[in-house]
């Protein structure tokens, strides 16, 4: 593959921006119940219906802690190469809100559970390392919902205490596609370890993105804006562009950027300072009373360290090694842990290569337009492997084959079966080949003595021919290699 | 440390507490003798010294993951100055 340079700027009239991006990523803790109470956790129930008096925030009710949150925090850690802190603290963080019964959030200020770690990014310009700050535990916010009613808001609890991971980026992403890359990756992983269903429709992993801008070359960071709550990968990339745009128009006509909190408006394409959060960063962390600090044991850490999956950087690698793929489709094809496990099914009846490409083709382009996911797929690994088999064995030519891929979808059958069936089967008899194609030629002396006179273009009529009175059955290679014989000899 | 009566407001809204103009005086000078009283603890060293977090020499107590909580709405709800069957109802808050 050959590599592009990175170049992402926003130019203004006085010079190139480069753009600083630090991302602060909630992803949603898959467990069934709530960090700090039994109350369920699954998405789309019926409002209020999921709320447990904790989390409601009665008078005298005391949080208890969710074991599984806990590992997978530290398993989500590890995933992350990130260093597992045995000690850490919850704190309250003060805020006033509708959806906030409590007043405050239990979330780890000082103390996080989980410190400094890393992932790596596959960009067009070579692999990139962003860091990661920490990972901490923290409890959901309810729902606001402000459209039901003209003059009021209604406020669902459901979300409300479920456990959150605030996975915090250091400031190295530096375009809206290291952004798109690095949401993806984290999703990923995270697919991979079961720790979050990474579904950003249902709201399990949304992201406050930092935004600054700094001439070319200085190495100083500008004075940031924090964009809040945006919960699609193209409206960060879009919230981005926007305020990146924005900063350098600021700067150049001379004036200076606040620091403060804005909000990403989808249907205008603009962020606009959120003027209700003048206070939001007088939070007034403290210890939560109700909360001893948790530790963890090595042991737990160590257990949980040696049931990790294989995760996907070690995949792709393997997949390299293994499979002979190239980076681009072993990337395509580790992204996500159901597509790695339907291909190495299909790999292992069939060959690897073929099947890679055949996969990444066909069969993706099939379920994007069915918008299924592969673990939906109406053909199955051992089905698809026929397939693939059948081409590289030269029974069938890849034309054929989406032919028999299509009656695949259509009656579940098995491709043996379809391709006997139809007669299917590719003409690779090289003496009736000949036959056919000497009929052919005779059939159309003048385009032959064309041909011969320098008309070279004609070949693709002659193939054109034998293609269509064999029903598409002939070997492609060796009529080639037979119509070049008796034409030119 | 020592308030002046602006950050007795500013307190006063982030904790939601209404206080009378006339009152802010008195509490100023209420609160800073307090303030007073506390920082006495500065003369000790606590440079070697851990934030202590909790008193109780325990760890803290966890449950398993089971759903046991919950569809308890109308008793949520209750006491609610203003809902509707599903919703708690506030006044309109939007960005």
């Amino acid at each position: 593959m050959s590599k592009e340079k990175f170049d992402y700027f926003i130019k203004g009239e006085k010079g190139k921006y480069e753009v600083v991006i630090g991302l602060e990523v909630h992803a949603q803790v898959l467990s069934k119940s709530k960090l700090f109470s039994g109350s369920s956790t699954k998405f789309g129930a019926d409002p209020n219906n999921q709320v447990s008096l904790i989390d409601s925030a009665f008078p005298g009710m005391l949080p208890v802690i969710n074991e599984e949150c806990v590992k997978q925090a530290v398993k989500t850690g590890l995933g992350l190469n990130a260093k597992i802190n045995n000690y850490s603290v919850f704190d309250r963080k003060n805020y006033f809100y509708a959806d906030l019964p409590q007043g405050y959030q239990i979330s780890q200020y000082k103390n996080p559970i989980v410190g400094e770690g890393k992932v790596l990014l596959d960009m067009p310009y070579g692999s990139k390392e962003i860091g990661i700050e920490r990972l901490h535990l923290e409890q959901d916010a309810g729902k606001s919902i402000h459209d039901m009613d003209p003059s009021n808001t209604y406020v669902d609890l459901n979300r409300s205490g479920i456990a959150l991971m605030e996975i915090v980026s250091k400031p190295d992403l530096r375009s809206p596609d290291e952004v798109n890359a690095y949401i993806k990756k984290l999703r990923s992983i995270m697919r991979y370890l079961g720790t979050c269903d990474g579904n950003m429709q249902e709201g399990s992993l949304r992201a406050d993105v930092n935004v600054s801008v700094r001439k070319e070359g200085d190495k100083k960071f500008g004075t940031r804006c924090e964009i809040k709550n945006v919960n699609s990968i193209k409206f960060m990339q879009m919230a981005i562009q926007y305020e990146a745009a924005r900063q350098v128009e600021l700067i150049e006509s001379g004036q200076e950027i606040n620091q403060e909190t804005r909000l990403f408006d989808t249907k205008k394409n603009e962020t606009r300072s959120m003027r209700s959060k003048e206070d939001a960063h007088d939070y007034r962390y403290f210890p939560d009373p109700d909360l001893l600090p948790l530790k963890l044991e090595q042991k737990l850490i160590d257990d949980i360290k040696k049931s990790l999956p294989e995760l996907p950087d070690k995949k792709k690698e393997r997949f390299i090694k293994e499979y002979g793929l190239n980076t681009y489709e072993s990337n395509v094809l580790v992204s996500d842990k159901e597509i790695s496990d339907y291909y190495e099914e299909v790999a292992k009846l069939s060959d690897k290569k073929l099947a890679a490409t055949w996969m990444m083709g066909d069969l993706f382009a099939m379920l994007n337009e069915r918008g299924l996911d592969i673990s939906k797929s109406p053909i199955s690994a051992k089905h698809f492997a026929e397939l693939v088999q059948s081409i590289k064995s030269g029974e069938i030519s890849g034309r054929i084959a989406k032919e028999v891929f299509e009656i695949m979808l259509e009656t579940g059958d098995n491709p043996k079966k379809i391709i006997d069936s139809k007669g299917l089967k590719q003409q690779s008899d090289p003496k009736e080949l000949e036959k056919m194609i000497n009929e052919i030629l005779s059939k159309n002396k003048d385009k032959v003595d064309q041909y011969k006179s320098g008309k070279e273009k004609l070949f693709g009529f002659f193939v054109g021919q034998v293609m269509k009175s064999s029903g598409g059955k002939a070997n492609p290679q060796l009529t080639n290699e037979i119509l070049k014989k008796l034409l030119n000899g | 440390m020592s308030l002046d009566k602006e950050k007795i407001k500013h307190v006063a809204r982030l904790a939601r507490i209404s206080v009378d103009e006339a009152k802010v005086e008195s509490l100023t000078k209420d609160l800073n003798s307090i303030f007073k009283f506390i920082e006495q603890l500065n003369e000790l060293d606590t440079d070697k010294v851990e934030p202590l977090t909790s008193i109780l020499n325990q760890s803290l107590r966890s449950r398993k993951d089971e759903v046991n909580d919950g569809k308890i709405r109308e008793k949520i709800l209750k006491n609610s100055p203003k809902k509707n069957e599903e919703f708690f109802v506030v006044p309109k808050v939007v960005e």
